[in-house]
């Protein structure tokens, strides 16, 4: 991981960002938070529609999954009520661990896939949940 | 290693690695500590918000009332229980003490919790994403002067929702989003912005907010009873009332207090009962979003048609994350350049690009990742030197922290300048009405589209960082 790490700053010290791509929301299902799947042009030399399609609906099942209103939601809910919401204080809510999923989630896609293609996903919550942001690296030799 | 003029620190007790100024003396394994102290991100941020306990809480700019909600109800229950709870627990039960202890807990802890949570604030779109939006718009008004309002149309459960672009935070806002000119940010899910706990009520507060009145007016209604009990007791015997009140006087004052505030506030808690039901924001029901008056067959499409759905998604509902980082360190380039203009100004993308060039690269890996979180996976820390830039896309994941926030966003310097005369109006204005109209929102509050940002553009110089942002997109 370690080794990776420093391969992965080294491309990037070669590499500039030529562009970067926004993800938008998609808003048809509600305020829940899901990303549009529609591919965008910039990305079709880099990766294929399938891949993206698949990532991008992997984020909107984990996301879907974190906001899903389920008897553990209710139970959490109830259970913070009656403690005049002091437990929240202490406890890390379904939504943080389900967070902690998705990074996880996209450092893998980023070091998979992405990466190799000179595409860097960012995490959506460092934006807010607005967007997916990709940013599109500059198409050098970035095997050395 | 000379560098004297620093003071040597342990890297492990660095939260973070410190940010180190450009003219360095060279690099070193092992980080030494910089004369400016890091930042976090609380400290820049560009809304009209107060930050205390480094980050962890945070206050609207103007508190004004909560001290005065605090002090009546801390001084309405000192007093019952001083003076009537004594009389009550010989004459009845010693439940009376215990019940009363109960419900003042859970109100002050509510209000408390109300007044501090981050309401849904959303960050401020980053450089790179405003630049997109306005390639997305057709922008062919003059740069000078301020292109009309612009909208986006969704279709939201086979309703036409109008989402609104927001010129101060520049990103369309999501649905039920709306910008609050007090606290001078987008709130998700956006009640109203309430004076009397200081803040405002959105998406992550609201059911602390709804708590708070509900429980405050179970109190209220408690005190109420039990000081008319007290009295009434009291005055048995023939002795008269006016006896019983200069017996124990505190009750005197507990009633007035109560006997005017129980009416507002159980009003107050029905109302907020019956948006709860309906899905509603106080919001949309003042405005009328969705109560067809414009003639044509709208319904809410928020709502799960269903009165104990609706309750448990929005009081029990998952708590969402705050979106904004308060406490999360800024990355290493210089926050708040207030040099920068305009951003959405396409001749200043050149002169940006230049500067984009020295620190572009490093600038865009850091605000894409959140550096200073992830550099203590890696011992040489150091994000700022375009050498060794510890921050990459394998390291997305923050660890400790899920709330990552826009690292950009937030780097903008505080407080804009141009809107507080208006604001003081519309806030000497607030004060004045009655307690549970000021719970209605005034609409001076929640333009979307404020009148008051019209100033604040084109001065706003909340390009925090040099053209960080700009190079991709040309």
């Amino acid at each position: 991981m370690f080794s990776q790490t420093h391969s992965l700053q080294d491309m990037r010290q070669q590499a500039a960002v030529a562009a970067k791509v926004f993800i938008q929301r998609d808003y048809t299902n509600g305020t829940v938070c899901q990303f549009q799947t529609k591919f965008p042009s910039e990305l079709e030399t880099r990766i294929d529609k399938q891949q993206f399609e698949e990532t991008v609906r992997t984020l909107n099942n984990l996301y879907a999954e974190a906001e899903k209103l389920g008897s553990q939601s209710y139970i959490e809910g109830c259970l913070a009520c009656l403690t005049a919401y002091t437990i929240f204080l202490c406890m890390e809510t379904h939504y943080e661990k389900v967070l902690k999923k998705i990074a996880k989630y996209i450092q893998e896609q980023n070091d998979k896939i992405y990466a190799p293609r000179g595409l860097l996903l960012t995490d959506p919550i460092e934006r807010g949940l607005r967007v997916i942001e990709i940013a599109i690296f500059e198409d050098r030799s970035l095997t050395r | 290693m000379q560098n004297c003029e620093y003071q040597q620190i342990d890297p492990q007790a660095l939260p973070t690695p410190t940010p180190t100024p450009p003219p360095h003396h060279g690099h070193d394994g092992d980080k030494t500590e910089e004369p400016r102290r890091p930042r976090r991100k609380w400290e820049v941020f560009p809304g009209k918000n107060r930050f205390y306990c480094n980050g962890r809480i945070m206050l609207a700019r103007q508190s004004g009332i909560l001290p005065l909600t605090l002090a009546l109800i801390l001084v309405t229950s000192g007093l019952f229980f001083i003076f009537d709870c004594p009389f009550l627990v010989k004459h009845l039960t010693s439940c009376i003490p215990v019940i009363g202890g109960v419900l003042f807990v859970f109100v002050i802890t509510t209000l408390l919790r109300t007044s501090f949570t981050d309401p849904g604030i959303l960050p401020r779109a980053t450089p790179d994403e405003a630049a997109d939006i306005e390639k997305q718009i057709d922008n062919t008004g003059n740069a000078s002067y301020r292109p009309p309002p612009r909208t986006k149309e969704v279709l939201i459960n086979q309703q036409v929702v109008k989402l609104k672009y927001c010129f101060t935070c520049k990103m369309f806002r999501p649905p039920r989003t709306s910008h609050c000119s007090l606290c001078d940010n987008c709130v998700e899910r956006f009640d109203h912005h309430c004076p009397w706990v200081g803040n405002c009520v959105g998406k992550r507060n609201y059911r602390f907010f709804y708590t708070f009145i509900v429980s405050l007016s179970f109190l209220t209604a408690f005190i109420f009873g039990c000081v008319t009990t007290h009295l009434a007791l009291r005055a048995q015997g023939g002795r008269g009332l006016v006896f019983a009140l200069q017996e124990s006087p505190g009750s005197a004052v507990e009633l007035v207090i109560c006997f005017f505030s129980v009416w507002s506030i159980l009003g107050l808690s029905g109302f907020h009962t019956y948006l709860v039901a309906s899905n509603l924001t106080t919001n949309e029901d003042i405005k009328g979003s969705w109560s067809g008056k414009s003639g044509e067959d709208v319904t809410n499409p928020y709502s799960q048609k269903n009165i104990f759905i609706n309750c448990c998604s929005v009081l029990c509902g998952p708590m969402p994350p705050s979106l904004i980082d308060r406490r999360g360190f800024l990355p290493s380039e210089d926050s708040a350049q207030p040099g920068s203009a305009d951003i959405e100004l396409p001749p200043l993308a050149t002169k940006s690009e230049i500067n984009a060039c020295t620190q572009g690269t490093k600038g865009l890996l850091e605000s894409a990742t959140l550096s200073p979180l992830l550099s203590a996976s890696c011992p040489q820390g150091k994000p700022q030197t375009a050498q060794t830039c510890p921050d990459n896309g394998s390291a997305v994941n923050s660890g400790p922290s899920p709330q990552l926030s826009t690292s950009c966003g937030v780097r903008h310097p505080a407080g804009s300048t141009g809107d507080r005369s208006s604001l003081h109006h519309t806030r000497t204005r607030s004060k004045k009405s009655k307690r549970a109209a000021l719970h209605i929102p005034n609409p001076a509050f929640d333009v979307p589209v404020s009148p008051t940002s019209p100033d604040t553009d084109p001065s706003f110089k909340a390009g925090g960082h040099k053209g960080a942002g700009f190079t991709p997109l040309h």
